[in-house]
């Protein structure tokens, strides 16, 4: 409840700039993406695209750091620390519900499309589109064999996706560890821990780029290889994206603990990254009993 | 003053009146400019759709192909559709909020009002991005505004993929919208203004904006598939690698029923406001309000399935979400049931917001109850893709949502402007948009009884008479509302001096300002007792 006079900060020029790098993403990412379907020079979309990307980029610098600044002149009051807090929390809510929907789609075409395909269930009849499909998971063997080549190999879980797992799920020991100096005010070991998680964040990712470089040359496990490579790449896909943003936010903070940015109390940017980041961490772990062990 | 970029603009004092010129709307960080902004795009987009709608029923007047080839046909039902659902009336609701939600509870602005600025300004980029869908080669998306697959992806034009990116940005408006929402209620309220003393326009908003947050990422997801589809090889639509076209229509319909609810919802707030303001009565039974509210928005993730009813679900799912969704019609009973007991027996007085109010109790019960007929299954198998089912979402979203719309513009304009309404003038409007919508939209039931299906551009002779009633009713509504925006634009240049509370009967924070409303609303939280 408001007590204190609530900081509404004057006009900014940030919000209608990043509409306009938004646009010139989007756009110049359409005019990519047909361009490449149609076998066309992808000049202008790269461009455009990549104009919006550079627009954006400095605004998010410029946008942070104006916030930074405000921040760090005490114009916060407790009261925007929550806002702050609840803004956070229904961002990773809405980063739940967006996996939610690709974790539905796996869970229905293993339980129920591929499974009725082969004849299964209660709308087997669907059979007799590609009669003598067999079911299986994971899908070796596609329905139309021509246009989506089945993998002919799927990656182990008990090797690099077990090694990540236990990567990412100490990332996100390291980074309370970190956390709990920065409560307690040991700027070196802050800048220790967080280095540490930073440096194990980005092991996984250089792992599950591995890993997408032997499942492309080696398994045959691609986008084209109908309905298991489509979920793995999508969820996996997604997820990497995310542990890269991530870890981007991971060093950008780590250079605000060299900076001295935070303090005991007041540092509610290091913790909205450490709530990212054990998010990241916890779609991993769906990701590992879902997509590699079942 | 220094104005180069990352600057701030203007100072930091708070008690300040609006920037000049075209600054003032771009760089806003005000709740009541975004608010209007809001609004107004949201007329300009009602406009444009309804212009769409106009040619679709200029088409349907008579049998035959008259005006537009069925390409041209089947773009338009798709872009009236998107225009209206995305364009109309969600932003038209979250123009009231960002205006009402502040005032209601007491708080100076929105909880983070940069933020609020981005969320309004994505919104003409993307809809300008996917309108010049219209002019690309090989015309704008033609898939209807579900957009299933494979007619969505396989049969799909080109600018499909300006389409889904357009969507993307939709989606991180509203996202970021509704944290905003949701973060200036709960923790933006003046002292003592405790939960269950929310105005229930506000509380329709809050569980809104859960909704939203819970569905536009799920709304992502699927388009993403589509991208994936169309230009990346993948098969999640496609049966021939293992996918399914029809769990398209799943993960559309789990994030597209809800949203259903986030049209409504907030009209459910905004009657509430009205209705005890011209019974001048307080509302009865505001806590069952509240939970009906919560009840429908938990419902609405498990009864997504009535749209597919016709697609070949195993039975225990037909039975499911059959009786799942007919569950629905409780709290929605509830909430029709109060707004009545409300009026029992109070001083009624019959103004332009109040017209509209009871319109909409009215009509949009109609549409509830051919819901009801649309939730029965087996009754479905007759119904599906026909004009009922039109007929039917039209009474909820017109006389609906848009009334809904309108009551508020019409209730809170006199706050906004400083100036009362020509009731005259809004009484006109009300009776021209009253007969209009129910000659437009209630012979669709029979048509649509009888069989004939939607999203066609010509049809069978015996639907001639029912359909060339329904256009000269479409054309009866689209034109009175040029008295709309007449009405507004009056009402905001001139009109008698409205007192601070407005309307005798009325309750509420809002009320106690002056009228217009000051630019900051409430720089010092007032105490609600």
């Amino acid at each position: 409840m408001s007590t204190a006079s609530y900081y509404v900060p004057p006009q900014s020029r940030w919000p209608i700039l990043a509409s306009i790098a938004l646009f010139l993403i989007a756009f110049g990412a359409g005019n990519l993406i047909n361009a490449m379907s149609a076998g066309t020079s992808t000049g202008t979309g790269w461009l455009l695209f990549l104009a919006g990307l550079l627009l954006l980029l400095s605004i998010l610098f410029g946008w942070f750091r104006n916030v930074v600044h405000e921040s760090m002149s005490g114009m916060y009051s407790e009261q925007m620390d929550r806002s702050f807090r609840w803004g956070m929390s229904w961002f990773i809510f809405s980063e739940v519900m967006f996996f939610a929907a690709f974790f539905g789609t796996l869970f229905y075409v293993r339980n129920l499309a591929v499974p009725w395909l082969g004849g299964e269930g209660e709308k087997g009849v669907s059979n007799m589109l590609w009669e003598g499909f067999q079911a299986q998971w994971p899908l070796m063997t596609t329905p139309d064999m021509e246009r989506f080549p089945g993998p002919e190999q799927i990656i182990s879980p008990w090797h690099l996706p077990l090694l990540n797992t236990i990567l990412l799920v100490s990332s996100s020991f390291t980074v309370t560890i970190a956390h709990k100096a920065l409560k307690l005010g040991n700027r070196s070991n802050i800048v220790l821990w967080l280095a540490l998680t930073v440096l194990l964040g980005a092991s996984f990712l250089v792992f599950q780029a591995y890993e997408y470089f032997e499942a492309y040359h080696e398994l045959g496990l691609t986008l084209h290889a109908g309905i298991y490579g489509a979920t793995f790449f999508i969820l996996t896909g997604f997820h990497g994206m995310h542990v890269t943003l991530g870890t981007l936010m991971l060093i950008i903070i780590w250079l605000r603990v060299l900076k001295g940015h935070f303090s005991p109390q007041h540092h509610f940017g290091f913790e909205a990254v450490a709530w990212y980041w054990h998010f990241v961490d916890v779609v991993w772990v769906g990701l590992f009993l879902f997509v590699y062990i079942l | 003053m220094e104005t180069t970029l990352g600057q701030n603009l203007g100072d930091t004092h708070h008690d300040h009146g609006p920037a000049s010129g075209i600054g003032r709307w771009l760089f806003t960080t005000n709740h009541k400019d975004i608010g209007t902004l809001y609004l107004w795009f949201s007329l300009l987009m009602f406009l444009t759709g309804g212009t769409m709608a106009l040619l679709i029923r200029a088409e349907l007047f008579q049998p035959g192909l008259q005006l537009v080839q069925p390409e041209f046909f089947n773009q338009m039902t798709t872009m009236h559709g998107l225009i209206m659902v995305f364009g109309a009336v969600m932003p038209a609701f979250v123009g009231l909020a960002n205006w009402l939600v502040p005032m209601m509870i007491g708080a100076p602005d929105m909880a983070l009002p940069r933020m609020n600025n981005w969320s309004f300004w994505i919104l003409p980029f993307a809809f300008a991005m996917m309108i010049s869908t219209l002019f690309m080669e090989g015309g704008a998306p033609n898939f209807g505004w579900t957009f299933y697959a494979p007619l969505s992806t396989t049969y799909a034009p080109p600018s499909v993929t300006f389409f889904i990116f357009a969507v993307h940005m939709m989606g991180i408006s509203s996202i970021m919208g509704a944290i905003n929402v949701i973060a200036t209620i709960l923790n933006l309220r003046a002292p003592g203004m405790t939960m269950m003393k929310l105005p229930l326009f506000v509380w329709s908003w809050l569980i809104t904006a859960f909704l939203l947050i819970a569905v536009m990422p799920v709304l992502a997801g699927v388009v993403t598939m589509m991208l994936m589809d169309i230009h990346f090889g993948t098969s999640f639509f496609n049966a021939a690698g293992g996918g399914d076209p029809v769990l398209f229509q799943h993960v559309f319909w789990f994030f597209g029923h809800p949203e259903v609810y986030i049209m409504i919802l907030p009209a459910f707030g905004i009657i509430s406001e009205i209705i005890p303001t011209f019974a001048r009565k307080r509302l009865f039974g505001y806590a069952s309000m509240v939970y009906a509210i919560a009840s429908i928005a938990i419902l609405s993730f498990l009864v997504w399935a009535h749209h597919m009813f016709t697609v070949g679900l195993p039975l225990a799912g037909e039975l499911f979400f059959m009786f799942a969704t007919m569950l629905i019609a409780v709290p929605t009973g509830v909430k029709v049931f109060n707004w009545v007991a409300t009026m029992f027996r109070g001083s009624l007085t019959f103004e332009t917001p109040m017209l509209f109010a009871l319109a909409f109790v009215v009509l949009f019960t109609i549409g509830g109850f051919s819901g009801l007929m649309l939730a029965i299954a087996p009754a479905d198998f007759q119904y599906h893709d026909t004009y009922f089912v039109v007929a039917h979402f039209h009474y909820v979203l017109v006389p609906g949502a848009i009334f809904s719309i309108m009551a508020a513009t019409y209730f809170w304009l006199p706050k906004w402007t400083g100036h009362m309404i020509n009731e005259r003038m809004g009484k006109i409007h009300f009776w021209l948009s009253f007969v209009g919508v129910n000659i437009t939209f209630f012979p669709m039931h029979f048509v649509g009884l009888a069989g004939m299906p939607r999203r066609i551009p010509d049809y069978a002779l015996q639907f001639a008479d029912f359909n060339s009633v329904a256009s000269v009713g479409a054309f009866i509504f689209g034109f009175s509302q040029l008295l709309f925006l007449y009405n507004v634009i009056a009402c905001i240049r001139g009109g008698a001096r409205a007192t601070d509370r407005v309307w005798e009967g009325a309750h509420g924070l809002e009320w106690t300002l002056p009228s217009p409303a000051p630019y900051h609303s409430f720089s010092q939280p007032p105490v609600v007792k």
